[in-house]
């Protein structure tokens, strides 16, 4: 009895850990779901970068549009620059920045270093429209339809696998 | 009772007493120590023990810092977009703690509603979030619509 | 182009530890010679292979090629030359693949250094070390490539996490690596006399100087480890139980465990299963702290980036190599019969006792560090304070430090405990004199305190007065012991001293004000904005003075890093014997240049690292131990046993 008590309590013990620790990784999450999915775009009315205009919720209605959060801020939101390029220059859909709590002119020098793929740039500088779509930090990126719908939002930096694997299959979808 | 067992059996007491004094001691150790985590919310509707160290988790809200005039005390309110709790600290706050960004502090609630925080923990760097801040936020947003 | 070089020699390297996990053990099986000298060669083999592989990545880092995403992530042009190369392991992917190469290196010293051993043994025990760079090439290949390509290539790189560009921090990851993976050695020994379902004691006596390295290095890892938070972190702190600590903490216990059990089972034929089970224990918790460390389950201030999916490659592995080789253990543990019997009174009992007692930390701690998770299994959130891993460990290391003297006392297979305790009576006069002398010159002491001081100056007396009646002529293993515990002496008395007799004072200070904290002067003179290679910095002036007479000017910085937009607090600290003077700038509080200043005194606390050096230079010491002589001692001890019988 003993002897077995030896053999089987360090395994035991063991096997009690992983369990704990399997359970841990697959309910330990930091990932985010947005209660915001399948509502409309929360109201807003910004100034723009560049091209001088006030533009509201409803003016980018009747085209899917991909709304992207950044800040010059943000060492992450280079690192997704190139992805959001991509996606400006391959699909049909409108990518639109929103540049969170920057001053325009970091946020001018950052364009310039690293170029502009947005078709308006919406400047946030209050950070207001970024807490009505709960941002939690830059980048953030929501994919919102033709009719104003948030369709999908990816919390951080852009990767290759999630623009394969989820963008693009829903941006098929909406786009007419 | 032969003496071998005797000495057997005051053995196996000793070890039984000790293992149990052990376990006492662990077990006081852990629940004073324990440091539940609350959100604004559950601190402002008053789902915490009062005599007990709490993490207060969320975001610092905008424009609500404020410094005491001559002294290292500062006044913030942290939020969950639901309900704001205010704090109270006095030291030197981390490097990264700013407006609108994510933070948790460790005190107790004070009078008047007023958290003493004894320690302010701000995120590493610009693009992590202390999960326990992401999850007040969370658990806030599943909560109430949106509007 | 080079960047697909190392790719492809990273595939060879794992196939390279593929063929090494197969071959020499199937040789073992089949009993057929060949195959199992090939053990020897393959691992020469991988270390190369790897070692280039690594070398490759260090080059791509100094060349900056931003098109392989790895150093374009954490490099940049205007880095300087030595954190180029040490930013080669600076994060995750490359500081796996330098696991890999240290590991490969181990195995290839191994092979090289293991004349004693036999062809069976070798083969088995290089094949289990085999198995364990095979998993850990994978997790490089499959879970965090540093080869990755991005494309187009970037002008310029996002630069180094400014934490890491810092001395300690080039030099205690690679020495910790060192120590986890030693440690694998006394594992594949383990497992390998597991498989053979037998182990005798030259075998252990092997892998005891394995042991001795793999725990000296660790030690030194832990203790950069400590010294670069104190002076790095900004916050003063030595220490703060963080679930990383922790995670290199408890192989340490464990490896502290096994070393003194491994005393006994090397000289006879006892505690082979605890042995074993120790070495099993030992290197588990190095692969659970990797696992805790990298897979983001555990909030900490030096976690690496969460990534579920090497979470979950790691927890395989763990499952893999523990799970295994426990279950082997508890199919073969009956035959590794011990089968001399111990007494009661004797330095065996009290090497099992030390083991128990280090186990027992081992597992309290490793509790405190897994609560958050089993709350967060059911949905609470807590974390468990500081204080309650403080006052557990020294809980625990009261009968540690009583017991200690005792156990250096007791002679080997039978004594008698009186005569011992007797001996050791004296000394506690003397401590007790010394802690009162000491609770007066340091205007008093708390309990916690002058326990500790009182823990230090009783294994300081009675190591020193052991060494000079230690009978006969001295051998290394001893005096490396001795060492040791003086080494233990001298970190009870300092962390003690540290840990309650130090001063810290947050002041906002206006230019020109002088504030004294502890019969110190301290005069701020402002801060002025100074530019050095890749930071910009505010860098204050204190000048600092006791009883009008000039100390130290100290300029600690607040640095700013523009290509990560980061601020960083650099202390700067005047190191003295008894104490170090610590400052740092906490943010500035108005336009008149007022700020905040965070003021430590901290006294010992250069002592406390001393310490844990000591501890390392015994070890390192007893690694010269003559085997001849020990075999001596064995027919000593033999001659010992039989008047015994006869008796």
């Amino acid at each position: 009895m003993k002897k077995l008590l030896i053999a089987i309590i360090p395994l035991g013990v063991f096997i009690g850990l992983i369990v704990l620790l399997a359970i841990n990784m697959s309910t330990h999450t930091e990932e985010l779901p947005s209660p915001l999915i399948g509502k409309p775009v929360p109201a807003f009315e910004h100034p723009t970068l560049y091209s001088n205009k006030n533009l509201s919720q409803d003016d980018f209605k009747g085209q899917p549009w991909l709304l992207n959060v950044f800040g010059s801020w943000c060492p992450s939101c280079q690192v997704e620059h190139p992805l959001v390029t991509q996606l400006a220059l391959t699909t049909d859909v409108k990518v639109v920045g929103l540049n969170w709590k920057d001053e325009p002119e970091n946020a001018t020098q950052w364009l310039q270093r690293w170029g502009n793929p947005y078709d308006e740039i919406l400047v946030d500088y209050e950070g207001d429209t970024a807490i009505n779509l709960g941002v939690y930090g830059a980048p953030e990126t929501f994919l919102i339809d033709a009719k104003g719908t948030i369709v999908h939002k990816i919390t951080g930096v852009l990767t290759p696998e999630i623009i394969e694997q989820e963008l693009l299959p829903l941006i098929e979808k909406i786009v007419p | 009772m032969t003496p071998t067992r005797k000495k057997r059996l005051i053995l196996v007491m000793m070890v039984a007493v000790g293992v149990a004094i052990a376990t006492a001691i662990f077990l006081t150790a852990v629940r004073e120590n324990i440091n539940y985590f609350k959100t604004p919310t559950e601190v402002a509707t008053g789902q915490y023990n009062s005599n007990s160290t709490i993490r207060l988790g969320g975001m610092v809200k905008d424009g609500s810092v404020q410094r005491v005039t001559d002294s290292l005390k500062v006044r913030f309110a942290v939020t969950d977009f639901e309900q704001d709790v205010l704090v109270e600290y006095e030291g030197i706050l981390p490097d990264l703690f700013r407006e609108g960004q994510g933070v948790v502090t460790i005190g107790k609630m004070g009078q008047e509603d007023v958290f003493i925080a004894e320690e302010v923990l701000a995120k590493h760097d610009e693009n992590y979030m202390p999960p326990e801040a992401a999850d007040a936020l969370h658990q806030a947003k599943n909560k109430g619509d949106f509007e | 182009m080079l960047a697909s070089v190392g790719q492809f020699l990273l595939i060879l390297s794992l196939v390279t530890a593929t063929v090494l996990t197969i071959l020499p053990i199937t040789g073992y099986f089949k009993n057929h010679e060949a195959l199992m000298r090939t053990g020897r060669p393959l691992a020469y083999l991988l270390f190369v292979l790897t070692l280039a592989t690594f070398l490759i990545l260090v080059f791509l880092f100094v060349m900056q090629d931003f098109s392989v995403t790895y150093v374009w992530q954490h490099s940049s042009l205007t880095l300087p030359l030595r954190y180029r190369i040490t930013a080669t392991w600076g994060a995750h992917e490359g500081s796996v693949l330098m696991w890999v190469t240290v590991q490969a290196l181990w195995i290839a010293a191994v092979a090289r250094y293991s004349k004693s051993l036999s062809l069976s043994q070798i083969s088995r025990v290089l094949s289990v070390l085999g198995i364990i760079a095979t998993g850990f090439l994978a997790f490089v290949l499959f879970a965090s490539n540093p080869f990755e390509i991005t494309n187009p290539a970037p002008m310029d790189g996002r630069d180094l996490n400014p934490l890491l560009q810092d001395f300690g921090m080039i030099i205690h990851p690679p020495l910790l690596y060192f120590g986890y993976v030693g440690l694998s050695v006394a594992f594949a020994l383990s497992v390998a006399a597991l498989i053979g379902g037998q182990i005798d004691e030259k075998w252990i006596r092997w892998s005891r100087r394995w042991t001795n390295l793999a725990w000296a290095f660790l030690t030194i890892g832990i203790i950069l480890g400590s010294w670069w938070a104190y002076y790095e972190l900004g916050w003063g702190g030595w220490w703060f139980w963080d679930p990383v600590e922790n995670a290199s903490f408890l192989p340490w216990l464990a490896g502290t465990a096994l070393i003194h059990v491994q005393a006994v089972s090397e000289r006879k034929n006892a505690f082979r299963g605890w042995t074993v089970l120790l070495a099993i224990i030992a290197f588990s918790l190095c692969v659970l702290g990797t696992f805790l460390v990298r897979s983001g389950s555990i909030t900490s201030v030096h976690s690496f980036a969460a990534d579920p999916f090497r979470g979950i490659f790691i927890l395989v592995l763990l499952g893999l190599y523990a799970g295994g080789a426990l279950t082997l253990y508890a199919l073969r543990v009956n035959q590794l019969k011990s089968t001399d019997a111990i007494n009661l009174n004797s330095k065996e009992t009290l090497l099992l006792a030390n083991s128990l007692i280090f186990i027992t930390a081992t597992f309290t701690i490793l509790i405190g560090t897994l609560f958050p998770m089993i709350f967060e299994a059911l949905g609470k959130k807590i974390s468990v304070g500081a204080p309650y891993f403080g006052l557990m460990f020294f809980l625990i290391m009261i009968p540690m430090a009583v017991l200690l003297p005792l156990g250096v006392q007791l002679k080997w297979h039978k004594d008698s405990m009186m005569p011992a305790i007797k001996a050791l009576i004296p000394h506690f006069g003397i401590a007790a004199v010394l802690t009162i002398g000491a609770y007066f010159l340091f205007d008093g002491l708390n309990l916690r305190a002058t326990a500790g001081v009182f823990g230090g100056f009783w294994i300081a007396s009675t190591t020193v007065a052991q060494l000079i009646q230690f009978p006969g002529k001295m051998n290394a293993s001893f005096v490396g012991m001795s060492v040791a515990h003086l080494g233990v002496a001298v970190f009870l008395f300092s962390m003690s001293m540290t840990e309650h007799k130090d001063v810290e004072k947050d002041i906002l200070m206006k230019p020109g004000q002088t504030s004294q904290v502890a019969g110190y002067d301290f005069n701020f003179k402002g801060v002025s904005v100074v530019e050095i290679e890749n930071y910009r910095a505010q860098q204050g002036t204190i000048l600092v003075s006791k009883n009008g007479a000039k100390v130290v000017e100290l300029h600690p910085q607040k640095r700013f890093y523009p290509k990560q937009q980061q601020p960083m607090t650099e202390a700067d600290i005047y190191p003295g014997l008894t104490k170090d003077i610590y400052v740092s700038l906490g943010e500035q509080i108005n336009e008149q240049g007022d700020w905040a200043v965070r003021i430590y005194i901290k006294p010992f606390i250069r002592w406390m690292w001393f310490g844990g050096l000591m501890m390392l230079a015994g070890a390192v010491i007893a690694l010269f131990s003559q085997r001849s002589k020990r075999l001596e001692q064995r027919q000593v001890d033999e001659v010992m046993k039989n008047r015994l019988e006869l008796s």
